[in-house]
């Protein structure tokens, strides 16, 4: 069994945390390949050479890859498939834009984010906004798999495996790139952060988003959002957990104004411990939480903030 | 030009799904099923670029079962123009792979010739975010998936798109294939009169085989099951006695 695994960049640098998670995934399936394409990526293929567990590094180093288009990517990997068994990568928004249209181009079923590896063709996936864990075997010839990488451990450094250029398949030009709207921030990213703490509609505004923002930099968290918070502009959409947003799995998740739907807690329920700071005392978030705070979010939060 | 837009009848997104005892999958027979919320924005979407005057004419198509036969009448009761169905199940709990459901959209892409699709990022019940990617595929057409924004420009659309670190903006040729994310519009609700109108405007029926295509799944369930559960801890009386946990949990 040999894997290709398709690296995640940020501009030119390896994402290293969703790439070593996805390599997890993938060392359970063969023997793993890694593709890096994008454009000046040298040291991020470096870099994936030297995970461990990575038998080889391809490069694919072109300005018809720098902004992740999924057409001009989706016929580098087809181009590159054969020989490989698996085609995998995380369940990262670039990679659901990509793997799907790999696997029409290849006449097979893309599996999307599989959160455990039962053996070569089988997975398993959940389902309804986690509602149900679906196991399902695949009988395609080859597998495309987007991997859900909050629930695989990353895999550690100590590889050291050659980086070989790869050809690349031209562009089209079915789609162009014009702009970006990324926020720099310094706050680690949501889905690998050890501590996310949250706001809901409960907050109320952008400007009193601040307090749950103090609360996150005084433990050294990424900032997480219900997706009623975002649609009401208290918060940008990347802040967005849940079904439909990001799904994050850390030691520690503070909930503050948020009742608890499932689709939040599609995005949240695996975390170690749930703190719920909320009013109500009958929201559902209640019933996932460790421990569970009956308060206004208002008094608790930077209370929370000051003794911590 | 010509908009088509794909509408899946799932369970509706106030239910719980359960599982059936025996683990095949979810249980479907008498509960409420909707238009697939996603598919609501594709549908408002297209309906807005008509109201804009760069839209003649939408056309809704579904795949499944008979029952699909509503979601089609909401679509229409909104303000869609004609519907497609293509029945291709007989029981609610054989569903269609994004893959087959791609493969027939093709075909009905073939047909109707549009220059734009708009589909929704994932359907609800199998959270697959998969078909509209497949179908662009396909058709060799370029796409932009996870919408929040859509401006028809000429023979290009520049679409803004939701991604992990924030937004990005793509211009795709036409014709192309757009998925909608949850913020390019809010739905509006069918009218009475527009329901009662809805009615009279024409549904069309086929079937998988009229379009030549194998539905045949390529994954098979080996079971379903219901999730580990987490049970509800404890509630705290103070932040000091929340601190003094979370120091106790290791955590902070
Ligand atoms: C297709 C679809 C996809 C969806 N995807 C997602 C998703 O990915 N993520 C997501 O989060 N949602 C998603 N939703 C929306 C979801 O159903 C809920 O509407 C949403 O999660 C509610 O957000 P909330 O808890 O912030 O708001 P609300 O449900 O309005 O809850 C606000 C809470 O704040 C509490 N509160 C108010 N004031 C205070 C105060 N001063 N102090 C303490 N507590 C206070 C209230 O008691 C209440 O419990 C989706 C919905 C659909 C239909
Ligand atoms: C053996 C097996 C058994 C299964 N059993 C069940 C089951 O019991 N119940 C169940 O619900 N699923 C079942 N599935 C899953 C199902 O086959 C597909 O995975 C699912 O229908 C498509 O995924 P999705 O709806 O998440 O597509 P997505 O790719 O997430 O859908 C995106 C968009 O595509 C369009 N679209 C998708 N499907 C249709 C459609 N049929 N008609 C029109 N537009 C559409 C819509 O615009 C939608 O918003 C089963 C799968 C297998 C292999």
């Amino acid at each position: 069994m040999a894997v290709l695994l398709i690296a995640e960049t940020h501009g030119a640098d390896l994402a290293t945390d969703a790439t070593a998670k996805a390599l997890s995934a993938a060392k359970a399936m063969g023997e793993v390949t890694v593709l890096v394409a994008g454009q000046g990526i040298d040291g991020a293929a470096d870099a994936a050479a030297k995970l461990d567990g990575v038998a080889k590094v391809l490069k694919a180093d072109d300005a018809a890859y720098a902004h992740g288009l999924a057409e001009p990517l989706a016929d580098l990997v087809v181009s590159l498939a054969s020989g490989y068994s698996h085609i995998v990568a995380p369940a990262t928004a670039s990679a659901k834009n990509v793997m799907p249209r790999v696997a029409a181009l290849l006449d097979v079923m893309v599996i999307s984010d599989v959160s455990a590896v039962v053996d070569a063709d089988t997975f398993e996936r959940p389902i309804y906004a986690g509602n149900a864990m679906q196991t399902v075997k695949s009988s395609d010839a080859t597998k495309v798999v987007t991997v859900r990488t909050s629930t695989f451990d990353a895999a550690g450094e100590g590889g050291s495996a050659s980086v070989e250029t790869a050809a690349g398949a031209g562009d089209k030009g079915l789609s162009a790139w014009v702009e970006d709207k990324v926020a720099e921030s310094d706050r680690p990213e949501l889905t690998s952060a050890k501590i996310v703490v949250s706001g809901g509609r409960g907050v109320g505004s952008e400007a009193d988003f601040k307090i749950i923002e103090a609360l996150a930099d005084k433990l050294g968290a990424a900032v997480g959002a219900s997706r009623a918070a975002v649609d009401s502009g208290f918060a940008p959409n990347d802040w967005q957990v849940g079904q439909t947003g990001k799904v994050v799995a850390p030691e520690l998740y503070i909930a503050a104004g948020i009742s608890g739907a499932i689709q939040h807690l599609a995005g949240m329920k695996d975390s170690k411990i749930i703190v719920a700071i909320n009013k109500d005392e009958e929201a559902p978030i209640f019933q996932v939480a460790d421990y569970g705070l009956v308060a206004d979010l208002f008094d608790a939060v930077p209370e929370l903030t000051e003794k911590l | 030009m010509k908009v088509l837009v794909p509408v899946k009848r799932v369970i509706d997104y106030n239910v719980k799904a359960r599982v059936k005892a025996d683990g095949s999958g979810v249980d479907l027979a008498n509960v409420k099923m909707s238009m697939n919320p996603f598919d609501e924005i594709a549908v408002e979407e297209a309906i807005r670029l008509k109201e804009k005057g760069a839209v003649e004419e939408i056309v809704v198509v579904s795949i499944g079962v008979k029952q699909a036969q509503e979601t089609l009448r909401t679509a229409l009761a909104m303000g869609a123009d004609r519907a497609i169905l293509v029945v291709a199940a007989d029981d609610v709990h054989t569903d269609i792979e994004p893959l087959a459901v791609a493969k027939i959209l093709a075909k009905v892409v073939e047909e109707e010739a549009p220059k734009m699709v708009i589909l929704g990022k994932q359907a609800i019940d199998n959270d697959m975010n998969a078909t509209g990617q497949m179908l662009a595929a396909l058709l060799g057409w370029g796409q932009a998936t996870f919408a929040s924004e859509v401006v028809v420009e000429g023979e290009a659309a520049k679409v803004t798109r939701e991604v992990d670190g924030g937004l990005q903006t793509i211009e795709v040729k036409l014709p192309a294939i757009v998925t909608t994310d949850l913020r390019l519009n809010e739905p509006r609700y069918a009218s009475l009169p527009n329901i009662m109108k809805a009615k009279k405007k024409p549904l069309e029926e086929k079937t998988a085989d009229d379009y030549g295509v194998d539905v045949t799944p390529r994954l098979s369930v080996v079971k379903t099951e219901e999730p580990q559960g987490r049970s509800a801890g404890i509630k705290v009386g103070s932040v000091d006695e929340l601190v003094a946990k979370l120091k106790e949990a290791g955590v902070v």
